[in-house]
């Protein structure tokens, strides 16, 4: 006896709309059902984690905050996964984009114009770029697997982090925490609405979205990433590269992810500390599926992601369980994304073994 | 190994109103068959006509929904490969299931008994061969041989269960002319020791050479049983296709302009292990001329269309010219844009993406070469969707092409159907230069007569055209020239007039040398 999956003859349409619902549904479900495992009431424990966090106007402007750099991120890996080429590695590339950004900052800590600001934000783009890029080239040229070296990198970004704000770029008057200089008024990327913290971060993430979306729909830009994403031999029929498609999706994805990093660091912490990123990079994966690889999606993924952060939070102080619970939900989000994808295109059978061995007899 | 005794005569088989549903489609419906003993008997029919369900049912691959199977008198389940091999029905598939690191004889005995030793197999299996004529070294690797002797394997392991019946699945799809005419030979002597063979085809000159009885399938019903020696080909193909099939006219008096696609002297090393070289291929290709290049699958086709496509162009920018230019070492695109184009061989994944719309994979082929009328908004080049949708629709309609709404993805549609659209696609630009890949492959009968009639009125309109193509019947309908490619090598080119079918046989084998001796000699 095993289990098989079988490809269904046709896709439910009702059920790819209402797929990421359904495994959101399922979530919940399951993240009440731990709540009562660990003694806790889950209705209160939901209420908590999932319902409060909305319903003060600073934990909105939190939110915001948490979901500019997952949106950010998600939107360049959406391009990345439909032309089928699977970057990982964007924690990594987020780090770098905030190191890169923070030269101006933290190194050339006395000049002050207002150009700082912008030439912090394309740094941080050409940094994450430029980290996305040794993947990209170890792919086109020496046919590596992208998903293993972009992952691996990840840690070299963050060890080079932690070396950077133990060794050089520690304050010097900072009685010897890990930390850099706090950055300079004009290197800090100002609040958006007077009412609270968000700052311009969300913004870039709104209008790189629509963008992104506007490129796949309306561009034959959108177009050779989608054909390359379906058939690289039907791609290379069209003209289209499937090498420069790995340096573009790679580079755009990577330039979207340092602008996220150097966003965070300057709007958010303002100082390079060893760790400056819950996860953002990962879990931005989560987003860009959740969000079916469609820029629009990923705004509303991005914002439902952001709220496991603050549910995370809110669920330590009020009903004082671990802030790994966070991890635990996107983990369950993720899961049943990708099985509630899997059931759309495939039916499960049991096969018994009678019938396995005349399939094997068939192949004769 | 015992033999049964054969019976002289009397019905082997019987099916009456076999049908095999998949959900509300009728693969099969209320079939009737009967194979007499001693007969070969065709089944004829398109593709998707229900041939291969009805005999994966027969060889209880598949379960039937309804229906009985009769097998000499009695009633029977056939519930597994198995059992049909049990009752006396062998089976050879298109396509082969053996291992290329084996030899012949490992390769056979893999489906026989365990018990069965090794040198046994050998010798039994060399002398069925050398009874029917089918020459093979039991201790040969299976890599080493060529296609027809690879189904030559398949035949010695089928008739090693000593079947009554034996199902052949177009056998000849792959073969050359001699092969052929070998296979044939080998199945008349089956026939005269009172055996019956099923013989699955769509040729219809072969069925009228080789069959006694037919019975001809179209939308999974019976549409006609008949002796084909008694039918027309053309009646034939009625029952087939429901009716009348176009013949295409041929050139006529086309005049022959200027040379407007040449290769001189194209070399190419293959690029993977399995893939095929080209050595010095050189031809030249005027307006108003059709040149068909013959050959057997696997000797450089594929090969050569990459690199006149420029899919993967050249090193040496003279070894391909269009329009007298030199364009070797450059891209499809810039190809396109000199006013060549092209037809793959693969519909889905190379020449059209099954998930697209045909107005997006009317893009894939045109997004350079019509840039000025499907792109706007300068360097964000925007897709203008309103032109490509109505060019898609001129082109439908240009070649109906019946699909189920207005744009529906490529995948939804029909093999000749999705090739209709493909042709057309290039068709409507009115290329100067068009090489097409085997343009009617598993095509039914009248999509590829549209398309080939296309393929002749392109050329007569002034355009040249190169035809590559396993299929004779469809060179001797467009061509004007003919040559052969084989193993990389391509021969000088006929007049389509002046060649016969045999001499392009010698020409497919001739070149391979030693292993193709026999069937030279025996065209003779």
């Amino acid at each position: 006896m095993r289990i098989e999956l079988e490809k269904r003859a046709k896709v439910s349409a009702l059920f790819s709309i209402l797929s990421p619902f359904i495994a959101f549904a399922l979530t919940i479900v399951f993240g009440g059902i731990m709540f009562a495992l660990l003694g806790k009431n889950p209705v209160a424990a939901l209420y908590s984690f999932f319902v409060e966090p909305l319903s003060e106007v600073w934990s909105l402007h939190e939110l915001a905050i948490k979901a500019a750099p997952l949106i950010l991120i998600g939107v360049g890996l959406s391009v990345c996964f439909r032309s089928n080429n699977w970057n990982i590695g964007a924690e990594g590339q987020f780090i770098m984009g905030a190191i890169a950004g923070s030269i101006l900052p933290v190194v050339f800590y006395d000049w002050q114009s207002p150009l700082v600001l912008p030439l912090m934000l394309v740094l941080g783009m050409i940094g994450g770029a430029l980290f996305a890029a040794i993947p990209a080239f170890l792919k086109a040229h020496m046919n590596t697997n992208e998903i293993l070296t972009s992952l691996m990198l990840v840690y070299v970004a963050q060890l080079f982090l932690d070396w950077l704000v133990r060794g050089p770029w520690r304050n010097p008057q900072g009685m010897n925490f890990p930390e850099t200089r706090t950055f300079g008024a004009d290197a800090i990327l100002p609040e958006m609405i007077a009412s609270g913290r968000t700052h311009w971060g969300f913004a870039f993430a709104i209008i790189a979205a629509l963008a992104v979306w506007f490129m796949m729909r309306y561009t034959l830009r959108g177009f050779e990433i989608t054909v390359l994403g379906q058939s690289e031999r039907a791609g290379r029929f069209a003209g289209f590269s499937s090498r420069k498609m790995i340096w573009f999706s790679m580079l755009f994805s990577g330039a979207l992810a340092g602008l996220a990093g150097i966003s965070e660091v300057s709007g958010a912490i303002q100082q390079l500390r060893p760790v400056i990123s819950p996860g953002y990079g990962f879990t931005a994966i989560i987003v860009a599926f959740l969000g079916r690889l469609n820029p629009l999606g990923i705004i509303a993924a991005g914002l439902v992601l952001a709220l496991t952060y603050l549910g995370g939070e809110a669920a330590q102080l009020s009903i004082g369980v671990s802030d790994k619970v966070t991890r635990v939900f996107q983990g369950l989000l993720l899961f049943f994304v990708l099985s509630c994808d899997t059931l759309i295109h495939y039916r499960i059978r049991l096969v018994r073994e009678r019938f396995a061995a005349l399939k094997a007899d068939e192949a004769h | 190994m015992p033999v049964k005794g054969q019976i002289a005569s009397g019905r082997l088989l019987a099916v009456s109103n076999l049908t095999k549903l998949f959900g509300s489609f009728a693969a099969c419906n209320a079939i009737n068959l009967q194979i007499e003993s001693g007969e070969i008997h065709a089944l004829l029919g398109e593709n998707g006509a229900g041939k291969s369900t009805l005999v994966k049912m027969l060889f209880g691959v598949l379960a039937p929904t309804a229906g009985e199977i009769s097998w000499m008198g009695d009633n029977v389940r056939i519930t597994s490969p198995g059992e049909a091999r049990k009752l006396g029905i062998g089976m050879v598939f298109q396509h082969f299931s053996l291992f290329e690191a084996l030899t012949v004889a490992e390769n056979i005995a893999l489906s026989m008994d365990r018990s069965i030793s090794l040198a046994r197999v050998a010798e039994e299996a060399s002398r069925l061969s050398r009874v029917y004529g089918l020459p093979l070294d039991p201790n040969a690797h299976v890599a080493d041989l060529s296609v027809g002797e690879r189904q030559r394997i398949e035949i010695v392991r089928a008739l090693l269960q000593n079947p009554q019946l034996i199902i052949l699945d177009e056998p000849t799809s792959v073969l050359t002319p001699q092969e052929a005419d070998r296979l044939f030979e080998t199945l008349l002597k089956l026939k005269a020791e009172g055996r019956s063979v099923l013989y699955i085809s769509h040729r219809l000159e072969e069925v009228q050479r080789l069959c006694d009885r037919a019975t001809v399938l179209r939308h999974g019903k019976v549409t006609g049983a008949c002796d084909p020696r008694a039918e027309t080909p053309a009646s034939l193909a009625r029952m087939m296709v429901g009716n009348d099939v176009a013949v295409v006219t041929p050139e006529g008096t086309n005049t022959k302009g200027d040379v407007q696609l040449e290769a001189r002297h194209l070399s190419v090393a293959a690029r993977t292990p399995f893939a095929v070289s080209l050595k010095d291929v050189s031809l030249k290709v005027r307006a108003g001329e059709v040149l068909a290049i013959a050959g057997v699958a696997g000797n450089g086709q594929s090969e050569l269309f990459d690199a006149l496509s420029g899919e993967y162009p050249v090193s040496d920018d003279n070894a391909v010219q269009i329009r007298q230019k030199p364009v070797g070492t450059r891209n499809i695109n810039a190809r396109r844009l000199m006013g060549a184009g092209f037809v793959p061989e693969e519909r889905h994944g190379h020449a059209a993406v099954s998930s697209l719309s045909l107005s997006d994979n009317l893009v894939l082929a045109r997004n350079q070469s019509d840039r000025r009328v499907f792109l706007g908004g300068g360097f964000l080049k925007i897709i203008r969707q309103g032109a490509i949708k109505a060019a898609a629709k001129r082109i439908s309609e240009a070649m109906d092409v019946r699909k189920s709404g207005e744009d529906p993805p490529a995948g939804s549609l029909s093999g000749g159907n999705l090739q209709k659209f493909i042709v057309g696609r290039e068709l409507d630009r009115q290329p100067a230069v068009l090489v097409v890949n085997q343009p009617t492959w598993g095509v039914d009968a009248g999509a590829a007569s549209r398309i080939r009639q296309a393929l002749v009125d392109l050329a007569k309109a002034g355009s040249a055209v190169l035809v590559i193509s396993q299929d004779l019947d469809e060179i001797f309908e467009v061509a004007t020239e003919i040559a052969v490619i084989s193993e990389g090598r391509l021969s000088d080119p006929y007049p389509a007039r002046e060649l016969s079918r045999e001499k392009i046989g010698l020409l497919m084998g001739g070149m391979h040398g030693k292993t193709e001796g026999a069937g030279a000699e025996h065209a003779h």
